[in-house]
Order: C-alpha cells, then sequence, then structure tokens
C-alpha cells in the first residue's frame, strides 16, 4: 500500500527546547493513525508538521510521496514559496483542539470560504456543499448560526465540516475532543467514525483509548519527542511492551 | 425588559401554573443623593442664568445656521475630515501591516515614520507641506507628474497631506492593536485551508480586527473634524471656523458665530457618533450572542413598555 505520511528522522526544535528527536513513522492510505502521549510529548507539533504550520529542522516528512515544505534538486533543498504551501495544504484538512471557526461568520459561511476563496468555486455549488457537508455532521439546522451560538461539540463538528469541504486527501485531528464536555465528545467521535468508514486517511492526536481502540489501525505512543512504541492499538493499549507506556496507559486507562 | 405577567409574547411568555408572589418592599431612601441632586441642578441654574443675562445676542446665531458661507465651510469641513481619515486608515493599515511584517526594513521605515509623524505637532506639519514650494520649488516624478509646488500644493492638498498623513501614524497603531488582537488560531486555520497570507488577513484577520479597531477610529474621526480648524491658519484651508469666525469680524458678532461654530461641530460629531453606533453593531455580529438594540429599537421597546405599565395602572 502507498504511503500517505512518512517521516524519517524528523527532528524540530522551539529555540532550545529539543520537541522532537527522530521520529519515523509511515501512515498507509486509507488508515486511521492514532497518536498518544503525555502532554509535551510532541505529538501536535508532529502534526502540525505535517501540514508545514512548524518547520522542522532534520529529517525528511512526505505527503502523498511529496516533500513537505520543500523541493529536493539534486542534492539540495529549496524552500518552497507560501502560495506552493498554501496549495499543498489545500490537501490537508487539519481540525484544531479550539476548533478555531471564523467567529465573524456563519456556521454556513464557514464552510463555503474555502472552496469559494482558495479554489475559486461558485458561490451555489460551495453553498450546495457546504449545505450537504453541515447535514453529515448533523448540523443542518445549525447553518445560519454564529460559533458563539454553538455548543463546543457543534462547533467542533463544523470545524470537521469545513476541513472535509476542501475536499481533503488527508485530515489531521490535534485533540479533536479534549476541550469537550464528556457528553458532547460522543458526536464528535461518531462524526470521525463516520468518516473512518468512508476510508478517510486520518492521523488522530487522541486522548480518547476507546476511539483509538475502536477504529484504529495503528496506534503510536509517543514520549519526550520519540516514539516509544507503535502496533495495532488493541495490541498496544492492551499488551503494552515498554514500561513508559505501561505506566503512561496505567494513569488514563 | 422584564416581562410582565399579562405579556402573551410568543417566546418569552411565563410558564403556565402557580405565579411566585412579587416581593414588595419599602425602598431604602438615598437622602444623600437628593442633596446631591439639588446641588447640581442650582449651580447649572446658576450656569444658564449666567450665559442668559451675558451679553450674546443669540439671535445672530439661527440667523447664520444656514449662511451659505457657513454652509460652504461647514462642506470643506466634513470633505477634508473625510478624506484625511481615510488617507490615514489606507495607509494606516499598509503601515500596521509593514509593522508587523518579518521583514526588518519594512519594519523599521514603519516604525520611524510613526515616530516622526506622532512626535510633531500637526499644526507644525501642516505648515510644513503649505510652505513645501519654498524648499522644493518643483515637483517632478519623471513622467508621471511635473509641476510648481505653488501650484500643486493648494489649501486643500496641503490641508489632505497635513492631517491625512498625521493621522496614518495613529491609524497604523489602532490597527495594529486590532489585528494583534485577533487569536493566533485564526491565521493558523485559514493557512491550513489553503489561504494565502493576504487573503487570511482580508478574510479573516482584519474583520475581527475591526471589533478593536472601530470604536478608537471613531474617536479618531471626531478628533479629526475639530483638528481640521487647524487647517485654515495654517494652510489657509477655508473650512468651517474660518468661514464663520471671518462673518463674525465683519459683523461684530465674534462670540455668537463661535457659538455657531461649536453648534455645527457638535452637529457634526453627534451624527457621526450615531454612524459609529451602527458601525460597531455590524462588526458585532458574531461575538455577542444577541446583538444591542439600535436606538430605535430601543424607542420602541421603550414605548411598549410604557403602553404596558399604563394598562397595567388603568387596571390595578
Amino acid at each position: 500500500m502507498n504511503a500517505m505520511v512518512k517521516a524519517e528522522g524528523v527532528h524540530k526544535s522551539f529555540g532550545a527546547a529539543h520537541i522532537l528527536k527522530g521520529i519515523d513513522l509511515e501512515v498507509a492510505q486509507g488508515e486511521v493513525f492514532c497518536l498518544i502521549g503525555p502532554s509535551g510529548s510532541g505529538k501536535s507539533t508532529f502534526l502540525r508538521c505535517i501540514n508545514h504550520l512548524e518547520k522542522i529542522n532534520a529529517g525528511r516528512l512526505y505527503v502523498d510521496g511529496e516533500l513537505v515544505g520543500y523541493r529536493q534538486k539534486g542534492d539540495k533543498l529549496y524552500e518552497l514559496k507560501d502560495s506552493e504551501v498554501a496549495r499543498n495544504r489545500r490537501d490537508i484538512g487539519m481540525v484544531f483542539q479550539r476548533f478555531n471557526l471564523f467567529p465573524h461568520m456563519t456556521a454556513l459561511a464557514n464552510v463555503m470560504e474555502a472552496p469559494i476563496q482558495v479554489k475559486g468555486e461558485s458561490k451555489a455549488s460551495a453553498k450546495e456543499r457546504a449545505v450537504k457537508l453541515l447535514d453529515r455532521v448533523g448540523l443542518a439546522d445549525k447553518a445560519g448560526n454564529y460559533p458563539s451560538q454553538l455548543s463546543g461539540g457543534q462547533q467542533q463538528r463544523v470545524a470537521i465540516a469545513r476541513a472535509l469541504a476542501m475536499e481533503p486527501k488527508l485530515m489531521l485531528f490535534d485533540e479533536p475532543t479534549s476541550a469537550l464536555d464528556p457528553e458532547l465528545v460522543g458526536d464528535v467521535l461518531d462524526v470521525m467514525r463516520g468518516l473512518a468508514e468512508d476510508g478517510m486517511t486520518m492521523i488522530v492526536v487522541t486522548h480518547e483509548m476507546g476511539f483509538a481502540r475502536e477504529v484504529g489501525d495503528a496506534l503510536v505512543f509517543m514520549d519526550d519527542g520519540v516514539v516509544v512504541e507503535s502496533g495495532h492499538p488493541r495490541e498496544v493499549l492492551t499488551n503494552p511492551r515498554h514500561d513508559r507506556t505501561k505506566s503512561f496507559l496505567s494513569k488514563v486507562l | 425588559m422584564t416581562a410582565a405577567p399579562e405579556k402573551t409574547g410568543p417566546a418569552d411568555a411565563p410558564p403556565p401554573g402557580r405565579e411566585p408572589e412579587t416581593i414588595k418592599a419599602i425602598p431604602v431612601r438615598h437622602y444623600g443623593r437628593w442633596v446631591s441632586a439639588v446641588v447640581v441642578l442650582v449651580l447649572l441654574g446658576l450656569l444658564v442664568n449666567a450665559f442668559a443675562n451675558a451679553k450674546v445676542n443669540y439671535h445672530a446665531i439661527p440667523d447664520y445656521l444656514f449662511n451659505s458661507n457657513v454652509l460652504t465651510g461647514l462642506g470643506k469641513t466634513v470633505l477634508i475630515s473625510v478624506l484625511a481619515m481615510l488617507l490615514g486608515l489606507v495607509l494606516g493599515i499598509v503601515l500596521a501591516v509593514m509593522r508587523l511584517s518579518k521583514n526588518p526594513v519594512t519594519s523599521s521605515v514603519s516604525w520611524a515614520y510613526i515616530w516622526f509623524f506622532r512626535g510633531t505637532p500637526v499644526y507644525v506639519q501642516l505648515l510644513l507641506w503649505f510652505n513645501l514650494a519654498l524648499i522644493f520649488p518643483e515637483i517632478n516624478l519623471g513622467f508621471i507628474y511635473r509641476d510648481y509646488t505653488s501650484s500643486f500644493m493648494t489649501p486643500f492638498m496641503a490641508a489632505l497631506l497635513g492631517l491625512g498623513l498625521n493621522e496614518a501614524a495613529y491609524m497604523s497603531e489602532i490597527v495594529r492593536a486590532g489585528i494583534q488582537s485577533v487569536d493566533e488560531g485564526q491565521t493558523e486555520a485559514s493557512h491550513a485551508l489553503g489561504m494565502s497570507q493576504g487573503r487570511t488577513l482580508r478574510r479573516i484577520v482584519l474583520p475581527q480586527a475591526m471589533r478593536v479597531i472601530v470604536p478608537p477610529t471613531g474617536n479618531e474621526f471626531i478628533n479629526m473634524l475639530k483638528t481640521s480648524s487647524l487647517a485654515a491658519s495654517a494652510a489657509q484651508y477655508l473650512e468651517l471656523l474660518r468661514s464663520t469666525s471671518d462673518i463674525g469680524q465683519t459683523t461684530g458678532a465674534t462670540v455668537e458665530m463661535l457659538f455657531l461654530a461649536a453648534t455645527w461641530y457638535l452637529i457634526l460629531t453627534s451624527v457621526f457618533s450615531v454612524g459609529q453606533f451602527y458601525l460597531e453593531r455590524y462588526y458585532a455580529r458574531g461575538s455577542l450572542r444577541s446583538l444591542p438594540l439600535t436606538p430605535w429599537q430601543k424607542v420602541r421597546a421603550n414605548l411598549a413598555m410604557i403602553g404596558q405599565r399604563s394598562k397595567e395602572g388603568v387596571r390595578a
């Protein structure tokens, strides 16, 4: 199978803080790939490197066979122009922990914004698709609401619809349910489960072990900037091999 | 608005069933309030009395309120204020973006511009623009534009440049504060969707920054309306204050005409304050769960309430 994301020795530091210390992993097409680990372990940073919101300092990162943020000619690397980076990001949807919906636009306008502005889609067809997407995440009746009039769970589902509107080939989820009230988590996870069933490639940074076990195809436990353990979620979660994984899981499960 | 018991609105109708008994207590008497109110009213009365008995020919004010010279001056005041403000706003946005850019050259240039134009009196700047011909007799922009400075730098141009460029320095700081007030997650979300820097600024950041930008900009505009009177003496621009004081000098009604000018400035600032209210209301959409009532809506709501009360009174 074709690797959708491939990381080879990825390093990232912010000043003196060395966050990622050589990450190697592969995410296959259509796979639901879960990243777990304690806070500060670098999972969110790694996710943000995939769509070049953060620049990596060493190593190579590929999405769909293409280098992220750079172009290689011979043995030289050239930084991509802002417009080229933006073009690559079109195909990668991202869902944030704090939703980051555009507060000055209605739910519908949030979903329509990127297809119109970035892809130059007509208003009518963008609206038609946006309505369908909102329906898919169960919020057809909230199209006219502003984000401040929606609950956290509803906002996050709008955010997922907004990302899907660009018809991405890869979705990144950065702790999508961490900021939600417990009773609202289920709705968001249901939407994500539906996406997984449709064959979307997803990388999910999460603390929802139940979701990882049920929906995940692969799981990586990260700690202190390295991959400690990886494998099938059921295997890693029930039979962790490393002590660090064991102690982490004993605290969260 | 509190819902009266017999109100039968569709949304806020009280739930059926037993009504809780409303508390009827004797309110605390605030004697201090009565005393201070009387003191303030007496002082106000003395002030009004002083002005009523002053040697002011008040009839002159309405007589000249719509005098054609006054109206011309008024039009010029509005024109120069609006144009200078527009120039200040556009240039201010450019300067703010320059100031925030990663390019050290553009950000330093922007800093220096603000340092100079904010650091010198606008009156001095107006004089400098008006007297520019003394140091640059000719304006030469290659084949685009070439003219004698004295014929280019009319009172209007001097006033526009003097007021507008000065305003840009202040506006850029206001815009910068607005841009920086927008959560970084907004930019990230926009970038993650594949939107470019420019589009992110225009579609996502600036509309949200407007909420922070509009109130101080309204302040600036009201300041501008008044500051434009400096253009009269500095750049011979014949705006409202100049046209009224000219009348005052020929008719001898000096103070009356100053009152007249003050009246017009008050009318202008009042009208623009109303405009500002609606602008703020427009940019508040999405960030407030319910928009504040417009003055008209408030009037209607109050009338409705008064109507309700009088009905209650009849029934009681």
